[in-house]
C-alpha cells in the first residue's frame, strides 16, 4: 500500500508540472485551458488518491476520497464557464486553428 | 528514502506553481490570467494535501476542500464578469 501511495504522489506531481508547462508554451487561451485544467485536475486527484492509499479507511483517507469527486466536478464546470465566456467576449483564436465548430453552429 | 520521494513530489508541484505564475504575469488577456490562477489554485489544493500528509494533521484536508469550493466560486464569478453579465 505504501509503495502505491508514493508512486501516485510522483505521478500526480509530474502531471501538475507538465500541465503548467503546457500553460506556458501553448499559443492561445483555449489550448492553454485544455492543458491546464485537464492535466492539473488529474494530477491533484492522483495525489489525493495516493493519500487515501496511504491512510486506508480512516478519517483522513475518507476525506481525501470525498475531495476527489468534488474537485473533479467543480474544476471542469468552472473551466467550461470560463472558456465559454471568453469566447463570447470575443478573444481571438490562434492563427494555427483549423476548425471552429461553435462558429459554424451559430450560422 | 520514502520521505525523500515525498519531498521531491512536493518540490515538483511547487515548480508547477512557479511556471503558472509566469503565465499569470505574462498573459495577454484577462482570460489567460484567470486560467493560470485556476491552475495555481488546483495545484495549491494538492500541496495542502501533501502538507497534511507531511505534518500528519487531519484538518488540512478540510481546508483543501473548502479551498476548492472557494476557487470554483471565484472562477465562475470572473467568467460572468468577462461575459459582461455581472
Amino acid at each position: 500500500m505504501n509503495s502505491i501511495s508514493y508512486i501516485l504522489f510522483i505521478i500526480g506531481a509530474a502531471f501538475d508540472l507538465l500541465g503548467c508547462l503546457g500553460l506556458l508554451r501553448l499559443p492561445d487561451v483555449y489550448n492553454r485551458l485544455q492543458s491546464a485544467t485537464k492535466s492539473v485536475t488529474l494530477g491533484t486527484c492522483s495525489i489525493l488518491l495516493g493519500l487515501f492509499f496511504h491512510y486506508g479507511f480512516s478519517a483522513i483517507g475518507i476525506k481525501a476520497l470525498i475531495a476527489i469527486p468534488l474537485l473533479f466536478f467543480t474544476s471542469t464546470v468552472a473551466a467550461h464557464a470560463l472558456i465559454r465566456s471568453s469566447y463570447k467576449a470575443g478573444i481571438k483564436l490562434s492563427d494555427k486553428t483549423v476548425v471552429d465548430h461553435y462558429k459554424e453552429l451559430k450560422q | 528514502m520514502v520521505e525523500i520521494i515525498y519531498n521531491i513530489a512536493g518540490i515538483i508541484a511547487l515548480a508547477g506553481i512557479v511556471i503558472a505564475f509566469i503565465r499569470l504575469l505574462l498573459g495577454p488577456t484577462a482570460a489567460d490570467r484567470t486560467v493560470a490562477l485556476d491552475a495555481m489554485t488546483i495545484i495549491t489544493i494538492s500541496l495542502i494535501a501533501w502538507l497534511g500528509y507531511m505534518l500528519g494533521r487531519k484538518i488540512y484536508l478540510d481546508v483543501a476542500m473548502v479551498y476548492a469550493l472557494i476557487s470554483f466560486i471565484g472562477v465562475v464569478a470572473i467568467a460572468r464578469y468577462l461575459e459582461r453579465g455581472l
